[in-house]
């Protein structure tokens, strides 16, 4: 089995003459041939690019902390659905320079659109971590406001959303503000007709999206040979008149210049900017899954060397940017903040079989409320049972 | 003033875009064209083309879009170009139009209308005249209208704009161009009304969009027969008012419920079904259902035979156990034959 990420062809002097970019001359509309990549794995780096300037050093040291943070949510979550406490839990462990890259790329003012697989994004963006779980404890569909947190509800059915960062984007747009809308999609999901749709939207509305493809691998078990035939999957972008580019997923250094430089084209009005991630999913698809059945150990243990934490640890050690002691203090906090998760967690939930009713709309049909009645009299018979 | 449904129609539009700069209308061929009926004609050159706009060929691109811009805080209003072809964009109406109100605990609303031309009796070929309304009932959080007159058409698409919740408008298309006195400036009953349109003794006709003009015409003839049928026109499929229909049958104690769509679960069986529950000790007969066939929406040449007339609303009178006498056709074959 091949272990490393798809190597692309380099571009032969003929294929470089691209296509030029409408929405902004400077740069051409296919992305290069290449991930971009600022750190080998290993953590040391690679000769620098003018193109994608390398993030100011504090911010590299948020995003090794965050990177350490979110991978702690992402066991402790994990563990809980071994001690029941969630339904279902879909691991994005080897994906933290995506996951937390992204969330230090937008601005609060942005929206995000996520889907199922982002719960370390969200407690990344500075999400309460309970809210986040709710839709895989299972007490409601989605925890937070996403109005307040401008955080789309996690998106389930696939691809769906990149039509309404579209949306969002646009409105956003012509009520004179300067949102960004980053839209999270796997690369199973752009086999769907609603990424091609979203994307389009996004293209001819020139709406500041940037569509960012966490290319980790496998939907569920199917490999992306089964999704796609193209290079890569940032090559969906120029059909659609839309620059993109590859970035390796597990060098966090990249993966933020990229999506910071996505975001800036956005938010410049040059209209959608797609992304694609070369990642991995260290877990199974969710805890109910059995990755033995479709991937072997080996590739598993290649991709562990490319972790994204240590490269990122590596790299700033070796620049003096982290020592020992931070480096302690950023796994104390990380623990702390699994303890506080555990323990909230621990608390059984409430729930109101009567908020059933509450909205389904704004207000309640005649048939909702005979219903709740109904309901109400059916607890109030099982209470009095309990009573006897 | 004389006016059209297809009039009061863009009437409305218009009214609601001058009145809410917020509202933008966008669909297939809507702008500069007015759509292929007609509806949003005029609309883009009144309102310019950032509120009235053509979109990209593809329907769940534009209902999740409007589900974005109502994100945003605007309020949408697409146009499906035809019933069959809002197919591709049931994802994004089940998923995330019908649900996202519920889902986030009323945090966002979607309140956009999706305008659906639907029903038959135009000669369309295939594709263009399927009765879809069951498919959005049937989905909770949508609300689902659908006018038969033209004071309607008007009043019920400016409440579907104004309503915080989202609103599928199904608007029969062989209504269109049917021509009636109308006062668009006002607002006739609000959402989760039926209207008695003609009052009667005897029996209750139940009707909704394309099948309203047919109930009438069916009591009209049936005046003939000496039977006085009262006819209610349902207009809010969702939110549904059982009070209306209620009332009108423990009155008359017979009911007809009259659809065009195929019957098989579908709208009209859910009406007959609560008629029954409801008033089942003020009925003497079974309630009976005329729509269409099961099948799928035929070729012009033979829509006739498909779509409920006047005449197959007669026979369910007929069949409504005026002498007391069971119906023979539910009858066991033995007791039947003696
Ligand atoms: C429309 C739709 N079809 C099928 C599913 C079931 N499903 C959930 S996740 C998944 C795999 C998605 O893979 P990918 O897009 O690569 O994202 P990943 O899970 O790897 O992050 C499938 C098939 C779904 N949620 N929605
Ligand atoms: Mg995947």
């Amino acid at each position: 089995m091949t272990t490393t990420p798809r190597a692309v062809r380099r571009a032969s002097p003929r294929a470089r003459r691209r296509p030029a970019n409408p929405a902004d001359p400077a740069r051409p509309l296919l992305p290069d041939a290449e991930p971009v990549s600022l750190l080998d794995p290993t953590g040391t780096p690679l000769p620098a690019r003018t193109d994608y300037p390398e993030p100011a050093v504090d911010l590299l040291r948020e995003l090794y902390r965050r990177m350490v943070v979110g991978r702690r949510f992402d066991t402790q979550a994990t563990a809980l659905t071994k001690q029941g406490r969630l339904a279902v839990y879909p691991s994005s462990r080897g994906q933290e320079a995506c996951q937390v890259g992204a969330m230090l790329a937008v601005r609060d003012t942005d929206w995000v659109f996520p889907t199922y697989r982002e719960s370390m994004a969200l407690v990344s963006r500075g999400l309460d971590p309970i809210e986040v779980l709710t839709l895989l404890r299972g007490d409601w569909h989605c925890g937070y406001d996403p109005a307040a947190r401008r955080t789309a509800p996690q998106c389930t059915p696939l691809a769906t959303q990149c039509v309404h960062a579209a949306g969002l984007a646009y409105g956003e747009a012509h009520q004179g503000r300067d949102t960004v809308a980053l839209a999270f999609i796997g690369d199973g999901a752009t086999s769907e007709g609603d990424f091609h749709e979203g994307i389009n939207f996004a293209a001819v509305f020139k709406a500041p999206v940037v569509y960012f493809v966490q290319n980790n691998r496998y939907a569920i078990s199917v490999p992306l040979s089964r999704q796609t035939a193209a290079p890569s999957l940032a090559y969906k972008g120029v059909g659609y008149g839309v620059p993109s580019e590859q970035v390796d997923g597990n060098d966090p250094v990249a993966v933020l210049a990229v999506l910071t430089r996505a975001v800036e084209h956005a938010r410049a009005g040059n209209g959608p900017f797609l992304v694609e991630a070369h990642t991995y999913r260290m877990e199974p698809h969710t805890n109910a899954d059995d990755a033995t059945r479709y991937r072997d150990g080996a590739e598993v243990d290649a991709w562990r060397d490319r972790d994204p934490i240590v490269r990122l640890e590596k790299y700033l050690r070796d620049r003096g940017e982290l020592d020992d002691e931070a480096v302690a203090a950023v796994a104390a906090e990380a623990e702390a903040y699994a303890a506080d998760v555990r323990e909230r967690m621990n608390a059984q939930p409430t729930v109101d079989p009567l908020s059933l009713f509450d909205h389904v709309y704004a207000q309640p049909t005649p048939q909702l409320i005979e219903q709740r009645e109904q309901i109400c009299a059916e607890l109030a018979a099982a209470e009095q049972e309990g009573d006897a | 003033m004389a006016t059209t449904m297809a009039k009061a129609l863009n009437a409305a539009l218009a009214d609601a875009m001058a009145a809410d700069e917020r509202v933008l209308v966008f669909g297939e061929d809507v702008g500069q064209l007015g759509g292929v009926f007609r509806i949003t004609d005029g609309l883009q050159a009144r309102f310019g083309d950032k509120r009235c706009f053509d979109t990209p060929l593809a329907e769940a691109g534009i209902v999740g879009f409007a589900v974005g811009l109502a994100m945003s805080g605007l309020r949408p209003v697409v146009e499906m170009q035809f019933d069959a072809f809002a197919y591709p964009a049931f994802e994004q109406i089940a998923s995330h139009v019908a649900k996202l109100r519920n889902r986030t605990r009323g945090a966002l609303s979607v309140p956009i209308v999706i305008r659906v031309p639907y029903a038959g009796g135009i000669g369309g070929v295939e594709h263009h005249c399927d009765s879809s309304e069951a498919y959005y009932a049937h989905t909770p959080g949508l609300k689902v209208v659908t006018p038969a007159t033209v004071d309607d058409a008007y009043s019920l698409l400016r409440e579907a704009i104004d309503d915080p919740d989202p609103v599928v408008f199904m608007e029969p298309k062989k209504l269109y161009f049917a021509s009636a006195e109308a006062d668009l400036s006002t607002r006739t009953e609000p959402f989760g009304r039926a209207v008695v349109r003609r009052p009667g003794r005897d029996a209750t006709l139940i009707a909704y969009g394309p099948s309203v003009p047919v109930a009438l015409e069916a009591a009209e003839a049936a005046r003939e027969e000496g039977w006085d049928l009262e006819v209610v026109d349902v207009r809010t499929i969702v939110p549904f008012d059982d009070e209306t229909v209620t009332a009108s049958v423990r009155r008359t104690g017979r009911c007809v419920v009259i659809q065009e769509a195929q019957g098989f679960a579908g709208v009209g069986a859910e009406i007959a079904a609560r008629v029954q529950e409801r008033c089942f000790h003020a009925l003497h007969a079974p309630v009976l259902r005329v729509s269409g066939l099961d099948i799928p929406y035929p070729a012009p040449m033979l829509e006739h035979t498909h779509l409920p007339g006047v005449d197959r609303v007669l026979d369910a009178v007929a069949r409504l156990q005026w002498d007391d006498q069971p119906d023979a056709r539910w009858l066991p074959a033995t007791e039947a034959a003696a």
